[in-house]
């Protein structure tokens, strides 16, 4: 492994005055799963959305796969191979479920999507079911899923998912998870966002703890999980 | 018989309103913004048909002519409609909604004046040129007085909106347009450059605005520098009596405000008092249905 998929160094993003995140630093490599966990307002979504390029860094480099990307738009670095499926999931509610899938597909310049959309229908066989109707009326676990699938329907390197338990019973949740299991064993490497640090540590390669805008903890999700600070702060144990 | 006849230029009119408040419509459900120089942008293209045939065709009344003053006219209201969205909105996306306001009735003023320097006798009225198979004598229909430009307005509108909707529901562009306007953030994660969408929204907009600019011209034979002030403010009434950013609303808002308007011209107190109807209608649709008839696409995210 030489270069790192994903490397983010001294990254700073800034709202006005306020600084959300004050220059960290990680790096993702191919076919791992990398956690970043945290509370609410650490600047864990807006590390993503800084990534995918809808938020422009103050500070800090982005690179992926060798190549800088902080400056470039955002609608150019999904056709580069990395994914994002945002916070809230944000699918499409007016377009029917295929419509959300194609609209994944946007930035390929190939034209065969029928066998994407064929995986991402046995992964969620009930996106196939209703794949006439309209998004908008989906719960949220469903609309989680379709926006796995939408994001999978760009056949991504990287797969950055923001939050994807948000909201979702302990059942979808584990279902979720598990498709995220099965993603990297099909060879995506993922960059997973999550509140729910067991989840999210016990399936990372590596994970890293953000507050307040600062990385805290490093080490392998089983490191984390097993470690004091993580315990306390995250798991809800004495 | 009257009753018939009133209808059928109801229709006319109608006709003419749908083409210009798809513009105000397409653009209104991409970026939130009512573009009030989208009048001027069809009194431009009036203006490119004009410029065209007396540059090239002066003196020509043969259909073959129709379609390139109608290139025209596209091209001159294209242009216009480009520049302005790159040049006056663009660098106010992000500003209170009052700015873009002000600056379209700017915008509005800027062109209208522009050109009356460049065509002083438009101030009253400039006479625009004939094309037989459209100008020629009306043809009678029973005791019906069908006049050709009738026919080409409702062939133009027909034409015009089959076209955008193969465009917006068929093609990959169209889809963007679609995704853009109801998650601008989440289609750019998708690949979509929202900047180019707004841009083709805009384009849009003027080509039908375009087309309506010269079937006025044919169909009234006259031409001023502030045709596109009452026209415009009527086509954002139908774009919002149908349901602001809702195609097929303003389609048939335009229609239903040309039949009105004609009716009332004949049964309520004639042409002066057409205007007033027409706006007693936006005030009343404002009040009850304030999602249009059809209702609005609009501002459902999730």
């Amino acid at each position: 492994m030489s270069e790192p998929l994903l490397e983010v160094s001294n990254l700073e993003v800034s709202y006005g005055k306020i600084k959300a995140v004050k220059g960290i630093s990680f790096t993702v490599g191919e076919g791992e799963v990398v956690s970043l966990i945290g509370t609410n307002g650490a600047g864990k979504t807006t590390t993503l959305r800084t990534i995918s390029g809808l938020l422009r860094p103050s500070g800090g480099s982005i690179r992926f796969m060798g190549k800088d990307i902080a400056k470039t738009p955002a609608h150019e670095i999904v056709g580069m191979g990395l994914a994002h499926s945002p916070e809230g999931r944000r699918i499409f509610p007016r377009m029917t479920v295929e419509e959300n899938l194609l609209l994944g597909a946007f930035s390929r310049v190939d034209k065969d999507f029928d066998a994407d959309l064929r995986e991402v229908y046995d992964l969620f066989p009930i996106l196939e079911e209703r794949s006439q109707q309209p998004a908008g009326t989906f719960s949220g676990g469903e609309q989680q899923m379709l926006a796995m699938g939408r994001a999978m329907m760009s056949k991504p390197k990287l797969l950055m998912l923001d939050e994807p338990s948000m909201g979702l019973s302990p059942l979808m949740m584990k279902r979720i998870m598990t498709t995220v299991t099965t993603l990297q064993q099909r060879g995506t490497t993922i960059l997973l966002v999550e509140q729910n640090a067991q989840a999210a540590l016990r399936r990372a390669t590596k994970g890293y703890v953000l507050e307040v805008g600062k990385i805290v903890l490093t080490g392998t999700g089983q490191e984390l999980l097993t470690s004091e600070e993580v315990r306390k702060a995250y798991l809800g144990e004495d | 018989m009257q009753f018939l006849q009133q209808l059928l230029n109801g229709l006319t009119i109608g006709s003419l309103y749908a083409l210009i408040a798809v513009g105000y419509t397409v653009v209104y459900g991409i970026v939130q913004l009512i573009n009030f120089a989208h009048g001027e942008v069809f009194m431009i293209g009036a203006f490119g048909a004009l410029a065209t045939w007396s540059l090239l065709f002066k003196g020509t009344t043969a259909i073959w002519v129709l379609p390139i003053i109608i290139l025209g006219a596209m091209l001159a209201s294209v242009s216009v409609a480009l520049l302005m969205e790159r040049i006056a909105y663009r660098p106010l996306r992000n500003a209170p909604r009052l700015a873009p306001l002000i600056t379209a009735i700017g915008i509005s003023v800027i062109l209208q004046e522009g050109v009356r320097l460049f065509y002083p006798e438009a101030k009253s009225s400039l006479s625009f040129p004939g094309i037989d198979i459209v100008t020629g004598p009306p043809i009678a229909i029973g005791g019906l007085d069908l006049r050709r430009s009738t026919i080409f307005i409702i062939l133009a509108l027909i034409v015009c909106a089959v076209g955008l909707w193969v465009f917006i529901n068929r093609t990959k562009q169209g889809r963007a347009m679609l995704a853009v306007s109801q998650d601008p953030d989440t289609a750019r994660l998708m690949g979509v450059n929202v900047d180019r969408t707004i841009a083709i929204a805009f384009a849009l907009g003027a080509l039908l605005a375009a087309v309506a600019g010269v079937a006025q011209g044919l169909h009234t034979r006259t031409v001023t520098f502030n045709m596109g002030f009452m026209a415009g403010l009527k086509a954002f009434t139908a774009a919002v009596l149908g349901g602001i950013g809702n195609i097929q609303g303003a389609v048939a808002g335009g229609l239903v405000l040309g039949v009105i308007e004609a009716l009332a011209t004949q049964y309520l107190g004639g042409a002066t008092w057409a205007n007033v109807w027409a706006f007693v209608l936006l005030i009343i649709v404002l009040v009850f249905w304030p999602q249009g008839l059809l209702g609005a696409k609009v501002v459902d995210r999730a």
